[in-house]
This record gives structure tokens, sequence and C-alpha cells, in this order.
């Protein structure tokens, strides 16, 4: 398949509008995290600005624009992880320590992960990336989408996208 | 022949009528919803993913919670709104203004509203191939009601066609509930969902075969697999066929407007693919060329329930205006603006320019 095509059936193949990573030098120094957001088609839907506490997704000027960040202001608490309807943000958390990475995804499947067990760690197309070890399974909202927090090597996180319970 | 007496008469108890119906009632009319399933809520109460829009659409709350909170505004209404469950409209007859329903299969009663709110929604559309008559050939709507209503899975494997926000959303349902999604095809270039929607199932591994069909059902006296293959530009086969193992082909290809009962009412109809099929014209207040009929939701034109709620308010507060109950008209533009908004992405883009052709600046005999 041609790139575009790939993309055209829900991967994201390069940044863009609305998909970009946060800036490499604030990421790797700052402690909870960044949100990662891959919402690239222009669609009414705004949660993620109004669930997030610090107006680090800023305000939409029309509902319809692409996610924008100011990653000054992301503490990367995640509650975006856990509102976004379209499950298309994320957190890592690069300074977890000894080369690994924390990151925070949204998950809505069954068997839940339990802390402290190895999960697979699934990217974009649903390929086996790594394994990761859960660090916690959280559920911000009550409303059973959790947040898993999930450790996985450094140079994993521009791949992983999702967990499997195994 | 029981004859029942209401201000407005809400057909169909979904997204679009419940809006309608608490609109109506919340701007003092006394309003009757007749809904032919067993409860309220429509399509809502099967949907168990979150909703996009804005906090006022209930954007990141799940679809089943919204019917929820449209039938506590309802109850809220207190004696204003009746409701009639298990019964079906059958008929209206437009020289006498009287509309006629089923109750169950027992009773066959009159209705006579002094305005009408039609919300009946839509129905399935299905692609014709060979063998699509065994079991395991379902509409997407159908695996839905069986899988979140009742709780039974419609098979182990599934071959999903059609990469809409239908398709898109009902093979994640069909993840959770532990079924295995083979494909989606989507004989179009691009999905015609959400992107976001395809991401979720492509990161758990389903795949999403653009410009693919399926050719036929394999089965003697059920589902064992579908021939499928891929299409050029102008929808031909090109390479070899292939053989796709599963117990259960799920059609999501589309809606039509159940637009019957506009028929019937000598609304005045038109045929606008950007809305799915022949829809009344409307105007802004979402009246038909029926001075007495409204509508609201799918039946005006194919489109999310976010826009079907906003319609339904639209509609409530014209037929209760019509009724001289007072209106403030900026309670429309409230409501006009919101629409405008949700409509203005990309995927709004048929929407817009179906809306457009099928809106009138006004009806004749009301000027």
């Amino acid at each position: 398949m041609k790139v575009s095509a790939i993309f055209e059936s829900g991967v994201l193949t390069e940044e863009r509008p609305g998909a970009v990573s946060p800036p490499e030098a604030l990421w790797k120094s700052h402690k909870g995290g960044l949100v990662i957001v891959e919402c690239p088609q222009r669609i009414p839907c705004n949660p993620c600005n109004t669930s997030c506490p610090t107006g680090a997704i800023t305000e939409f000027a029309d509902i319809n624009d692409v996610p924008a960040i100011n990653y000054d202001k992301c503490t990367g608490c995640a509650l975006c992880v856990a509102r976004c309807p379209g499950l298309a943000c994320f957190v890592a958390d690069l300074t977890f320590g000894e080369g690994m990475a924390l990151m925070k995804l949204p998950y809505e499947m069954l068997p839940l992960p339990t802390k402290g067990k190895t999960v697979k760690c699934l990217g974009r197309t649903g390929e086996v990336v790594c394994e990761g070890k859960v660090e916690n399974v959280a559920e911000p909202l009550r409303d059973r989408t959790r947040v898993v927090h999930v450790s996985v090597p450094i140079d994993k996180v521009s791949d992983v996208r999702a967990i499997k319970v195994v | 022949m029981r004859e029942l007496k209401t201000d407005v008469l809400v057909v169909g108890g979904g997204p679009a009528g419940l809006s309608a119906a608490a609109s109506a009632a919340g701007a003092g009319a006394n309003v009757l919803i007749v809904e032919g399933d067993l409860h309220l809520g429509g399509q809502l109460v099967k949907q168990s993913h979150k909703f996009f829009g804005s906090k006022e659409e209930y954007a990141g709350t799940r679809g089943f919670e919204i019917a929820k909170i449209l039938r506590e505004e309802i109850a809220n209404c207190e004696d204003r709104v009746e409701i009639m469950l298990n019964t079906t409209v059958s008929g209206y007859y437009r020289e006498e203004r009287v509309v006629t329903a089923m109750v169950g299969e027992e009773e066959y009663l009159r209705i006579v509203p002094k305005k009408i709110v039609i919300a009946s929604g839509a129905q399935e559309r299905l692609i014709p191939f060979p063998n699509n008559d065994i079991p395991g050939v379902y509409g997407a709507g159908a695996v839905q009601t069986l899988m979140n209503v009742y709780g039974v899975v419609p098979g182990k494997r599934v071959l999903m066609i059609g990469a809409g926000n239908i398709g898109l959303i009902v093979s994640y349902q069909l993840m959770q509930a532990g079924v295995e999604v083979a494909a989606i095809l989507e004989a179009m270039p691009r999905i015609g969902g959400y992107w976001v929607h395809a991401a979720k199932v492509r990161r758990l591994g389903v795949p999403i075969l653009l410009r693919h069909s399926i050719k036929r059902a394999i089965g003697e006296t059920v589902v064992t697999g579908a021939e499928i293959y891929e299409l050029d530009d102008k929808f031909n086969q090109v390479g070899e066929t292939e053989v796709v193992e599963c117990d259960t082909i799920c059609l999501a290809v589309g809606l039509t407007p159940t637009n019957e009962l506009l028929w019937q009412a000598g609304c005045r109809m038109k045929y606008i693919p950007f809305l799915c099929g022949h829809v009344p014209l409307r105007d802004k207040c979402m009246r038909t060329s029926n001075e007495d009929i409204w509508m609201a939701g799918d039946v005006s034109g194919i489109e999310e329930a976010s826009a079907a709620m906003i319609e339904g308010r639209i509609a409530g507060l014209g037929a209760a205006k019509a009724l001289g109950f007072n209106i403030q008209d900026e309670m429309f533009g409230e409501y006009w603006v919101r629409l405008k908004n949700l409509r203005a992405g990309e995927v709004g883009e048929k929407i817009r320019a179906g809306v457009l052709n099928a809106t009138v600046d006004g009806w004749e005999e009301n000027a």
C-alpha cells in the first residue's frame, strides 16, 4: 500500500497538523511526561481542551480545529487520555529512568491489566513492538476508560500506542 | 376506537424525538411520544462509545448515558409528556389530520395531534451478493442490538463491510466483546468515518482494506467465509479473488431515511444523495411543506446523533411556537450556531451541501 493509502486507513505515517511530537529538549527533562495527540482530521470535537486542567491543549477557535498544544503548560496528567472519545491522546514520561519511559495509554478492552504484570505493547497497526510492565491502572473519570501506565524502552515511545493483555 | 388528543405528537423516541419532546414540553406544550421499541433512546442505547462534539452535545459521554440523561429530562417534564412504547405509527390521514397507530398487536387507535414532529430515524442499507441469505450475514445495527442490548455475540470471527463510523465503531465494540474482527473492507479509497475511530481498531491489529469489496458469502447452511476482491477506480475487480475465513459477515454500508410517513403526509420530498435518500424539504426551523409537520434526526438526512439532538430541539421549539407558546427567537439562533459548528469540519462537507440543497427560505403559505 502507498503511504497515503496507509494514512487513509487510519495509521499515522508522519507528523502532520494535529499529530506532532512534543519538543525534544523539554520532553526529555519534564517529570510527569508530556502529551502526544494523534488527531490529524478536522472533526467537531473538543473534550481534550475542555478536560485539560492547565490549558495546555489550547482553546479551539473552531470546534473542528485539530488540537494545538502549549507544551510549557502540560503536566502529563493524562486527563485528556481518559476523556478523548477518539482515544487519540497518549502521555509519555521520558524521565522514568534507566532507559525506560512511562507511557499512559487509554484502554477499553478486557481483560484488565494488573499492576506488575508484563503486557505486549502494540504499534499503530497492532504489531508487537515490545513488552512493557504495568506500573499502574487508573480510571480517572470512573467511566470505564482505563489509563494504563506501562514502562517501555525509551526508544519505543514513538511506536507504542496500545497494549494487549496476554 | 380509542382516540388520543395532544398538542405535539412526536413520532420516534430516539435522540431527535426525545430532544424535540423535551423542548416542546419545556415550552409548555403537551407532548405524546410514540415509540415502536420497548424502551426510549433509539440507537443511543446501543452506543457504548463516547460522543464527539462539544459539552452541549454531551461530548465525552457514552451514547447509552446520553439516553439516560434525555430520559431524565423527559421525566422532569412531569405530566406534560406522555409516552407510548411498543406502539408503531401506521398512517397519516391528511384530510382529517389524524394519525393511526398500533399498540403491540392488540390495539389500533387514532391520535389527533395539533402538530407533529417526525423523528422516525433511518434504516440500514444492504448490498446484494450471492449467498447473502444464509445465517451469519447481519446488518451492523442487528449486531449492535444483539451485543449491547441483549448481551449476545454474533459469532467468533467477523468480516466487516464498510469503514464509515458505524463499521469502525461496531468493529471496536466487537473486539470489546471478545470477538475477532478479520478485516474491515471499504470500497472507497479512504475510510468514510472519523480517522481516530479507524486508528483505534488499526492499533488493535485489524486490517482496513481500502478499495475492497465482498464478492460472495461462502457456506452451505451458515457462513464459513467470504470471497473478497480489490477494486480499481471504476469499481472493477483487479487481482485474484481472496478468501477470508469468518462465521459472521456484518454489513455497515450506510443508512437511508425512514421517510414513509412524510411521503404519506404529502411533504415535498427531494432525492439528495449527500443526505442518503429522499428527504423532506425544510425551513430553518425543521418545518416541512405540511404546515403541521416538523422533522428531526436521520429522517431529515443521515447524520450523527449529536446533530439529531440539536435538530430535535429546533423542531420541538418550532412546533411549540406555532401553537402559540412563548418562544424567544434567540433560542433558535443558539441551536443554529451549534449545528453550523458541528457541520463545519471535513466530514461535514457533504452534510452541509445536502442540507443547503434541502432547505427553503420559507414556506409560501406562512408568508
